[in-house]
């Protein structure tokens, strides 16, 4: 039985877990002093050794990605944190910079020294103005407390943090377009090469990492690469947030090492929610990754294990649906937020999440025939791979997924002339009685 | 001008649909496809725009070579993919040649023609279906690429987008949302090319939609363009939309009448009548663009006051005649005449210019002939003789290539954007792909030269020979220094036509270039000078440059002319016909397409009423009011001919529409023979010949002139120095008739810097009133960061600042201005 590894979340239970002297009280800062006692090339070594892979989503190699950086010319380097998490069921981000700023302050601080960045962004979600605010003061008191600003703890060493909220909007999740939102246009994908790491924020070179990881540093940095290495599997190094939601009777946030299964995660959530219902489906990394089924409740939680069974990690978000729910309808909701945050950019991405919507919609209202469902499955072959970013890939996935692991249900909707399941049955207030399907 | 030859090391192979083809290094997959003679379906990919890879209607399959082996060579091609396993295609538009890559295109990857088949069938869900009514149905890269690249049928059904239509995103340029495939050609036109951001796209999604500022209308010189890129229906010019289908439309060749810029164009015409003009691709001169007057100004032709017949006075009112009658009245008139002078204006063709300075010699007799119908100067006279006629391309002048490879470029009296603005375009891409620095000795930056990344050597109107001095000494402001050291490393000087009201100025850029080894050219306003200019109808030049007072030039010219002698001393220019109409010591002139207010004459009944006057005019005017004869003359669009643009190219062009109209040659062929000459200007070919076979002038060029500069008069207090451009939008009669391009002209607003409007206690945007010689003209004031002290800024001949008849009259170069209420 995997145990939980409560480390990032080790505290957030405390009185006032957000504040410094909270932080501080926990080993706060310690590591700072200790990755600047080391060379830049040392730090990102260590960072490298551990096998920390990229927390946002796609698992690149942290360590790698700062190697990757056009060399220091003097000039200008940027660290930009992505923390515009907006994909549907993810929430792991958010409560940590809610709950423990602080480690994610000094994960920053840490992080620009090794890769020679004097002025570092936190790109936030625009709607969480109470993170914002949070944030904001994380950071006024790590500048008050000399643990950020110039000559940090008497080094020498200067490290500025900005705190930039964004406008809201999905796809400046997306680096690129994370990195035009930070300059003041509009949110789009940028071509690449250049990649940021030669050309990002006004173009120079630019590490752009997800909350998660940056705030994954100083631990790796204060109690070791060995210690990092002994979480997890050998691929998936360390320890994660899985942040629980839907049918289950506890979600939320539940840090473990990479490789635990959702049948032990569920058991340390006090099973579904409603323990006569039974699982029916769960997104293992939120909605943009392939959906799962009870079968697939023992497949290890690490990017190769989940890859392998035909999904993808992302960002653990598991997102957990019993019975009660009309897979049909959940799809459409999902492709719905496709649709409006879609940038338009590009066709694929643009028009399809368009059309998918459509036909979802009327699947689900039982307009439609089984034609349909391999038009849905075509278009979603031609908008994965072909669109110019990750947004319209992800699209495609709860469809395709949907329609391999539920064809029969959608079937049902066509026969039955609509929808055959009752909407109020997957509530929080649904009660046992009997439902009348509409 | 050498060029290098590309060396072997720069290119690139590269096989696609097993074709090998090499290509330079850094080209995209798409340009090396065209190489390979294979078309890649494509809309948002442009040559001259920056790739953005949006439509994603270009995808090819790609194989990277793999890593070298242990003998050196890379391994077999490795597919691109993603997911692994998955072929993942790539934007050829986007994407860079490798060596040893393989690409797949439609033509060979079945995967491919599925990719692009899926992506055209995505663009088309929310394209509506409205061909049948649409501008660009018949020429549009969608309706051909969905033929090419498409399904045969959608499998749509569902709902498409819609909007109310269309939306004016400026006066003259409509957008029809619904047919947008959201490619950013025009959006990137606009903001990369023409530097003009003032479109954009807003909203997200299958919403997403160009869009404009509330505050800054799309009023950019070159708008048009972005209609003519559009791979849609979706940017039509207000002037042509639901005028005609495009297979209706009968297209010649045509070269633009209204700058020297020289544009390669395209007049398309249904039945006689013009319904649009394009830019055409001419890389050497134009790229392929133009400007909106180019493309919209051709209506003054057909707003219905044209003089379909000659006329001739009679009891002091103009009445309809026959050619003999008028040709007669008009030889009689001339004949009675005691000196008769020529002006013959800016606009006409090469073929045009050398009848009027043939007709000059031969029947006037005389050398009283100038095409300078505007400000001008003796010293300019000597400087054209000396730098400028007769050099050209061939000859190693300065060409639009050598200003996208120059490291500088000084601009003296000469603002690109309105006064040539192909040369602003070429100017603008030369900073932004060359870093080339552009400095500019002009009173007041202006915002085309912010967009060339130019910077001003600031210099108050008549200080400019001071300053020219002070470049070539290298001595004054850092930035003076500068562009002295900079010219001195190789650079060009572009003058404009404007210097030559500035005594001394002339001279000294003369000098300058001497002194520098940079390259000079001067770009004047109008097409037709420097054609003009090389056909002799100029006071001190025969044909081909050759001087009037070199007496074996003129017996060259005379023996081609079959003619005894030619009158050999030098000819009054403009101002001295004027003076000497005024005076009546002239009592007869012909006169091609002058207006007597770009003269400066603001009484011409003093100056024409006494003569006798022949008009070879199209519409009327304030000279044809003088008229005693009017000799009804074609417009370009009716006539064949050659501009000679401002590099000295010439720009022949067809006639488009054929109709009864004669051009002026053989207008005044007819009227010569009326006289008893024979002039041999009755076709366009012969005149053509005669000027190919008489060719240029062998004799000694002048000497550049030495005019010193003049002591600029002093400022009284309160007063403004005037400065002054023609905006190219502006109330020109040959803009007549085209309201919606009317629409974007900026508006005429007085210019000066903070310093000025502090001094005056005025501020940005307040209505001040400015004193003229000519009476007062209100209009906004507008302070300008970088801008020379005491002198304000107006357009020339703008609507409510009109100031051509002021600044010709004495003292109308200073004024007083007030804030328009004050007393």
């Amino acid at each position: 039985m995997t145990q939980l590894t409560p480390i990032l979340s080790k505290f957030w239970d405390a009185e006032q877990s957000w504040s410094l002297a909270t932080y501080e009280q926990h080993d706060g800062y310690r590591a700072m002093d200790k990755a600047f006692a080391m060379e830049p090339a040392a730090v990102i070594s260590a960072v490298k050794d551990s096998a920390l892979r990229g927390r946002g989503g796609a698992g690149f190699p942290t360590g790698m990605k700062w190697s990757f950086m056009s060399p220091p010319d003097g000039d200008a380097r940027y660290l930009v944190v992505n923390a515009d998490e907006s994909e549907p069921g993810t929430c792991k981000d958010i409560p940590l910079m809610m709950a423990n700023p602080h480690v994610l302050l000094e994960g920053v601080a840490i992080s620009s020294y090794a890769i020679g960045c004097k002025k570092a962004f936190i790109y936030l979600r625009g709607e969480v103005v109470h993170v914002y605010r949070r944030l904001l003061r994380a950071v006024e008191e790590a500048y008050a407390a000399g643990h950020l600003g110039e000559n940090i703890h008497g080094t020498g060493i200067d490290v500025d943090i900005v705190v930039h909220a964004g406008a809201g909007a999905y796809i400046c999740g997306e680096e690129t377009a994370l990195l035009d939102s930070l300059e003041g246009r509009r949110g789009q994908p940028r071509s690449k090469p250049p990649f940021p790491g030669a050309a990002g924020l006004y173009a120079r070179p630019t590490s752009v990492n997800n909350v998660e990881s940056i705030a994954s540093v100083p631990g790796i940095i204060l109690e070791g690469v060995d210690w990092f290495k002994g979480m997890g599997t050998e691929k998936s190094a360390g320890f994660g947030i899985f942040s629980l939601s839907g049918h289950v009777k506890n979600p939320g946030q539940y840090e473990a090492p990479l490789g635990i299964t959702l049948r032990e995660l569920l058991d340390m959530a006090g099973g579904m929610r409603d323990p006569n219902k039974k699982l029916k489906f769960w997104t293992p990394g939120g909605s943009s990754t392939p959906l799962f089924t009870a079968e697939h409740l023992d497949v290890p939680l690490d990017f190769e294990s989940v890859g392998a069974a035909g999904s993808m990690l992302g960002t653990r978000a598991l997102q957990i649906f019993d019975e009660t729910v009309c897979v049909v309808r959940a799809v459409d909701r999902w492709i719905e937020f496709y649709k409006h945050e879609s940038c338009g950019k590009c066709t694929p991405c643009r028009e399809g999440t368009w059309w998918l919507a459509q036909i979802l919609h009327r699947l689900e209202h039982g307009q439609g025939t089984e034609a349909d469902l391999d038009k849905l499955l075509d278009i979603s072959d031609n908008i994965l791979g072909r669109s110019f970013c990750a947004l319209g890939d992800g699209a495609t996935s709860p469809v395709t997924s949907s329609i391999q692991h539920f064809r029969d249900e959608y079937l049902a909707h066509l026969e039955h002339g609509g929808c055959p399941f009752d909407p109020q049955a997957a509530v929080l207030w649904a009660t046992d009685k009997e439902s009348v399907s509409a | 001008m050498t060029t290098t030859p590309t060396q072997a090391t720069d290119l690139v192979t590269l096989t696609i649909d097993g074709i090998e083809v090499s290509v330079p290094k850094g080209s995209l997959i798409i340009r090396a496809a065209e190489e390979a003679g294979i078309e890649i379906p494509r809309f948002c990919d442009h040559p001259s725009l920056d790739p953005v890879g949006a439509c994603r209607q270009c995808l090819v399959e790609v194989w990277m070579p793999g890593p070298p082996g242990p003998d050196g060579t890379p391994s077999e091609a490795r597919q691109m993919q993603g997911p692994p396993g998955r072929m993942k295609p790539q934007a050829s538009c986007t994407m860079t040649v490798a060596p040893g890559m393989v690409v797949k295109t439609q033509v060979t990857s079945e995967a491919i023609d599925k990719a692009q088949q899926g992506v055209m069938e995505l663009l088309l869900i929310n394209h509506p279906l409205d061909c049948p009514v649409c501008d660009k149905g018949g020429e549009c890269p969608l309706q051909n690429q969905a033929m090419s690249a498409g399904r045969e049928t959608s499998r749509f059904e569902d709902s498409k987008r819609t909007y109310p239509k269309p939306v004016n995103i400026s006066s003259q340029v409509l957008l029809d949302r619904e047919r947008c495939v959201l490619c950013a050609r025009c959006t990137r036109f606009s903001d990369q090319v023409a530097g003009d951001p003032f479109i954009a796209l807003v909203e997200r999604g299958a919403l997403q939609q160009v869009g404009i500022y509330e505050e800054q209308p799309f009023e950019s010189y070159f708008s048009g363009n972005t209609v003519q890129i559009c791979p849609v229906g979706a940017l039509t010019g207000a002037a042509y939309r639901f005028r005609s289908r495009p297979f209706d439309l009968v297209s010649t060749p045509s070269v633009c009448e209204h700058c020297a810029s020289g544009c390669a164009q395209r007049t398309d015409h249904r039945r006689g009548t013009i319904l649009r003009r394009m830019a055409q691709n001419d890389p050497e001169v134009n790229g392929e663009w133009n400007c909106d007057k180019g493309r919209w100004a051709f209506a003054y032709s057909s707003v219905g006051d044209r003089f379909e017949f000659p006329m001739v006075r009679e009891n002091g009112e103009l009445r309809v005649a026959s050619w003999p009658e008028a040709l007669r009245v008009a030889a009689a008139g001339l004949g009675h005449a005691n000196a008769s002078g020529v002006l013959v204006g800016g606009r006409v063709s090469a073929e045009d210019a050398y009848a009027y300075a043939k007709f000059a010699r031969q029947v006037l007799g005389t050398n009283d002939i100038d095409f300078r119908a505007r400000p001008h100067s003796a010293e300019e006279a000597d400087f054209l003789a000396a730098s400028v006629v007769g050099t050209g391309p061939q000859g190693g002048a300065v060409t639009y290539t050598d200003l996208g490879s120059a490291s500088t470029v000084l601009l003296l009296g000469f603002e690109p954007e309105d006064e040539s603005p192909i040369v602003f375009l070429r100017l603008r891409k030369a900073f932004r792909k060359n870093k080339t620095r552009v400095y500019a000795v002009s009173p007041v930056a202006s915002r085309g030269l912010a967009k060339m990344g130019g910077q001003l050597i600031a210099s108050a109107p008549g200080t400019e020979a001071e300053v020219i001095a002070a470049i070539k000494a290298g001595r004054g402001s850092k930035r003076v220094e500068e562009a002295a050291a900079a010219l001195a490393e190789g650079g060009v000087i572009l003058v404009g036509e404007r210097l030559a009201t500035v005594p001394g100025a002339l001279s000294a850029a003369a000098a300058l270039a001497e002194h520098t080894g940079a390259r000079l050219a001067w770009v004047p306003r109008r097409a037709g000078e420097r054609g003009a200019l090389e056909a002799g109808a100029f006071p001190t030049l025969l044909p081909g440059g050759r001087l009037v007072t070199d007496a074996s030039a003129r017996a060259e010219v005379a023996l081609a002319w079959d003619l005894a002698g030619l009158p050999d001393t030098p000819g009054r220019d403009c101002a001295g016909i004027v003076a000497a109409l005024r005076s009546g010591e002239l009592d007869g002139v012909v006169i091609g397409g002058v207006d007597p207010f770009d003269l400066g004459i603001g009484d011409a009944d003093a100056v024409l009423g006494g003569a006798f006057v022949v008009s070879l005019e199209q519409r009327p005017s304030a000279a044809t009011a003088y008229a005693d004869v009017i000799l009804p003359v074609a417009t370009v669009a009716e006539k064949s001919g050659t501009f000679v643009d401002w590099e000295g190219r010439p720009r022949s062009f067809e006639a488009a529409l054929t109709t009864t109209y004669v051009s002026d040659y053989r207008a005044l062929d007819m009227l010569a023979d009326e006289m008893g000459h024979f002039l041999g200007c009755r076709t366009q070919r012969e005149v053509a010949d005669e000027m190919t076979s008489l060719g240029a002038g062998t004799g000694p060029r002048p000497t550049a002139p030495n005019v010193p500069p003049a002591e600029p008069r002093q400022v009284a207090d309160g007063h403004l120095v005037l400065a002054t451009w023609r905006h190219l939008l502006d109330q020109g009669s040959m803009q007549d008739g085209e309201p919606f391009l009317a629409g974007t002209a900026p508006r005429a607003t007085a210019r000066v810097s903070a310093t000025t409007a502090q001094t005056l206690g005025l501020a940005d945007g307040d209505e001040v009133r400015v004193d003229l010689v000519t009476g007062a003209c209100v209009v906004a004031l507008v302070t300008i960061s970088e801008m020379a002290d005491h002198v304000i800024w107006l357009p020339t001949n703008s609507a409510g600042s009109d100031l051509r008849v002021a600044l010709a009259t004495e003292g109308g170069d200073h004024v007083f201005v007030t804030k328009d209420g004050d007393a």
